[in-house]
């Protein structure tokens, strides 16, 4: 059987994409590239869903429109962060998270 | 053709780990976001080998066309060029302990992957159309339709709040 017709192998993809998005993550030191990395986690979930649609569910279209509503989710969370980061940027003048540690106000 | 199949395959696949390599350790964001394009367009390529174009289209068009080009945005827009660059205070330590954490995870999550003998259901539809896809949207899953979209307009106006709340405080 060839590579790209396994189950597995779109299983592994997907594990290392979303081990990629937790090691960036946790290396990245601002708003934007920690958002850049949940990319990363949602992608992977969503070719995982997209993988068991082809291999093994009975209706095709379930894991299709599931991986679509994670597009749209990921659509207004980016949009949603780059706003408040905007804010953040406006009112602490950086976007390193280590130093927006006062929310108070 | 199989071979060819499988030459365009790896491409892909190699699209996807450059672009993520480049995403998760580039120095200045800008770098960073054109990494997740590509990798994000390799993903496109394997929704087009399992079977759904229309995911394919929808994922250049949401990801790489959306969320990249409102993500460069937010990068030109906020901080200075100065900014651009990111602090790196990980030392050896941390990124070791990082690198070995995720490397566990994987490891064990990927030996449970192909260990496991998957079972395919018993009667399976391989109707892969967009026509089949479309009335499945439509009928059986409609509330998920209408919802993504309320999500949609609520996330849209919420983002104008917050970004406007930024502007009046600036001004003050």
């Amino acid at each position: 059987m060839m590579p790209s017709d396994n189950l597995s192998t779109y299983l592994v993809i997907s594990i290392l994409l979303f081990f990629l998005g937790i090691y960036g993550m946790v290396r990245h030191r601002s708003f934007i590239g920690m958002l850049i990395s949940s990319e990363f986690i949602l992608n992977g979930a969503s070719l995982n869903f997209v993988a068991f649609n082809r291999f093994l569910a009975p209706n095709p279209a379930v894991g299709q429109i599931f991986a679509l509503f994670i597009m749209g989710l990921a659509a207004a969370e980016s949009s949603v962060i780059v706003s408040i980061v905007l804010m953040l940027y406006h009112r602490y003048r950086s976007i390193d998270p280590d130093k927006v540690h006062d929310l108070k106000h | 053709m199989q071979m060819l199949t499988e030459g365009v395959f790896v491409i892909f696949i190699i699209f996807i780990f450059a672009g993520g390599y480049v995403a998760v350790s580039a120095r200045y964001l800008m770098n960073a976001v054109l990494g997740l394009a590509l990798s994000l367009l390799g993903v496109a390529g394997l929704y087009f080998r399992l079977g759904s174009p229309f995911l394919a289209l929808m994922q250049t068009l949401i990801y790489v066309g959306a969320v990249c080009v409102i993500i460069a945005f937010g990068i030109m827009v906020g901080p200075k060029s100065r900014h651009h660059e990111e602090r790196r205070i990980m030392g050896r330590r941390n990124f070791i302990l990082a690198a070995s954490a995720v490397a566990v995870g994987f490891v064990l999550l990927a030996g449970n992957v192909i260990g496991a003998g998957w079972v395919p259901a018993a009667a399976v539809n391989r109707d892969f159309s967009v026509a089949f896809l479309g009335q499945n949207l439509l009928f059986n899953f409609c509330l998920a339709f209408e919802l993504i979209s309320v999500l949609l307009l609520t996330a849209i106006l919420g983002a104008l709040i917050i970004a406007n709340i930024g502007r009046e405080e600036n001004r003050s």
